[in-house]
């Protein structure tokens, strides 16, 4: 009789036991245990149910420091494996990748020339203000990748080779600079925003663009028109604007740790600012290649402002025709009739 | 070689907060820092528990998995320690500890965390033993001393108990199975990724 009962209640024990897991696995939580806590079994199974529903035990403290009423959470597991699995993958892959892509760009097309020659006549691209506010948000974001890589890279690549002290001044350097930069590079995302949306709407030239395969691919004579901007540009901007407003937005949130949430908010706050940040970094390197070595004249437009004019009538056919036309107006001769040094 | 474990009887804390005091006066440990605090679940309601809690020196700790510098380092007694003068104080120790029981010290800018700051086991730090700057660093040097955890020591009801992990698990299986109740060992599973045991 003893050992019958005793059969029953163990059968019972381990059905309760493993309703939750079954629950879990089935399709939808229905019977989510209401609160699991005010019938305490052991720590040791209620810890394990815990751990298999990803909850957090929590209590009432003394002191005033609320985060300390969290007294066993399970989810900090979960969160080493991001930070030490998935995002040193996703990273890793994600800027070696691009970097691999663009050398192999590179190494097979060579730099984009200009078709035409350069005209030795230029064009305003970007006035001083726009200019300003592309290398503020530019010159941030470098410092800001670099040592926010250096916190998940950093330890396998740098600390080996330069010692944990010269290390831990690199990275303490780069914690504050990363602390202190975050604040113009949100204000130059702003500005970014403001001075280049209206151009930066998409439309049917855009699909045309991609389509032609822009301006890398679509080599030859025939450059997809496009307006100020193309296709490819507008992408850079909405990853930028996009990207950036959301890193920043969970980057204020780690920068004033526990001010607006909890534990579990700080680990998906670190979550989503470390996977976008990779990669923007991965998209960022392949602008910078644009920009630079892998096309004649488009680095004029950042830094002098001035591009060449068979460059801009290549790249951004339709702008141009604008542009002339706009300077026509100004000017406001007669139809037709030329201002002095227009040629 | 002991593996040093902390283990919490919640039948017998009766929250009286002296490990908490404890640790913060043989550390001076400054304000706002809590290496131990005493957390009680459902408060007020049936199966009322209290647990103190505060490092428990994990294995394969997370923190020390985490941390971007590589400034933690387990002793021959499998305490978990780290160098404070290499922690950049970024909080993932914070977000990876099962246990909370990372602290950081305000300073600077904005929320800015200093170093971390968290339960040694009375076991200093890197310092030299019993030096000074380990004392500021870190606080007292116990175990250096062939002492065992204050917090421990000073518990009335004997409900935290420190020192090797086998010997006090003994000790609690002891008790549960005399008094014939037993609410386990809290963060033993996640902590030490075994039981107390039956
Ligand atoms: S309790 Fe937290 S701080 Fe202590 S060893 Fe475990 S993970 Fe590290
Ligand atoms: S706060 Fe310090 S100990 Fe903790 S992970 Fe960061 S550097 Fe490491």
């Amino acid at each position: 009789m003893n050992r019958i009962s005793r059969l029953v209640a163990a059968a019972a024990m381990a059905f309760s036991l493993a309703t939750p897991a079954l629950a879990q696995i089935g399709g939808p939580v229905t019977g989510t245990p209401s609160n699991p806590i005010t019938t305490p079994g052991s720590a040791d199974e209620l810890e394990l149910m815990k751990a298999l529903n990803g909850g957090r035990i929590a209590g009432r403290v003394s002191i005033p420091d609320a985060q300390s009423a969290s007294l066993i959470q399970p989810e900090g597991r979960e969160w080493r494996d991001f930070h030490n699995k998935t995002l040193t993958w996703v990273g890793g892959i994600a800027v070696l990748g691009m970097l691999a892509i663009l050398a192999i760009f590179y190494l097979s097309k060579g730099r984009i020339r200009i078709d035409a020659g350069p005209a030795g006549r230029t064009i305003k691209r970007f006035n001083g203000f726009e200019r300003a506010a592309h290398w503020m948000t530019a010159t941030s974001f470098v410092v800001l990748g670099l040592s926010g890589l250096n916190l998940t890279f950093g330890r396998y690549l740098l600390l080996p080779i330069i010692g944990p002290e010269a290390f831990t001044a690199v990275s303490l350097w780069g914690k504050i600079a990363h602390n202190y930069l975050a604040f113009p590079f949100t204000l130059g995302i702003v500005l970014l925003f403001l001075v280049w949306v209206k151009d930066n709407i998409p439309n049917k030239v855009d699909v045309a663009w991609f389509k032609a395969g822009g301006g890398l691919l679509g080599r030859g004579h025939n450059h997809p028109e496009s307006g100020r901007f193309n296709g490819g540009q507008k992408m850079v901007f909405w990853i930028t604007v996009l990207g950036g407003a959301l890193v920043a937005a969970s980057g204020y949130i780690l920068i004033f740790p526990f001010a607006v949430t909890d534990i579990a908010g700080m680990q998906l706050a670190h979550i989503v600012h470390g996977v976008l940040s990779v990669l923007m970094v991965a998209a960022m390197i392949a602008h910078i290649y644009i920009g630079s070595v892998g096309m004649e004249g488009a680095f004029d437009a950042m830094g002098s402002g001035e591009v060449d004019l068979n460059w801009a009538k290549e790249h951004h056919s339709l702008w141009v025709e604008e542009e002339m036309a706009k300077a026509r107006e100004t000017i406001g001769g007669p139809a037709g009739a030329k201002a002095a040094g227009a040629d | 070689m002991a593996r040093m474990k902390f283990l919490c009887d919640s039948d017998r804390c009766i929250e009286c907060n002296a490990c908490v005091t404890a640790c913060k006066n043989e550390h001076e440990v400054p304000w706002g820092i809590n290496r131990r605090r005493v957390v009680t679940i459902n408060d007020g309601r049936p199966g009322e528990r209290s647990i103190s809690m505060a490092c428990m020196h994990c294995t394969d700790a997370p923190c020390a998995a985490v941390c971007p510098v590589s400034c933690f380092y387990t002793t021959a007694d499998a305490i978990v320690l780290h160098d404070k003068d290499l922690c950049i104080g970024c909080g993932y120790c914070f977000y990876a500890c099962p246990f909370g029981a990372p602290q950081y010290p305000r300073v600077g800018n904005f929320g800015g965390r200093g170093k971390m700051d968290k339960c040694t086991y009375c076991a200093g730090g890197p310092q030299q033993d019993g030096t000074m700057v380990e004392y500021a660093q870190y606080g007292s040097n116990r175990i250096a001393e062939g002492k065992l955890p204050l917090c421990a020591e000073m518990c009335s009801t004997k409900a935290l108990l420190a020192g090797d992990g086998e010997m006090i698990a003994t000790i609690y299986r002891e008790r549960v199975s005399k008094r014939g109740y037993g609410a386990g060992a809290w963060g033993w599973r996640t902590a030490y990724r075994e039981n107390v045991g039956a």
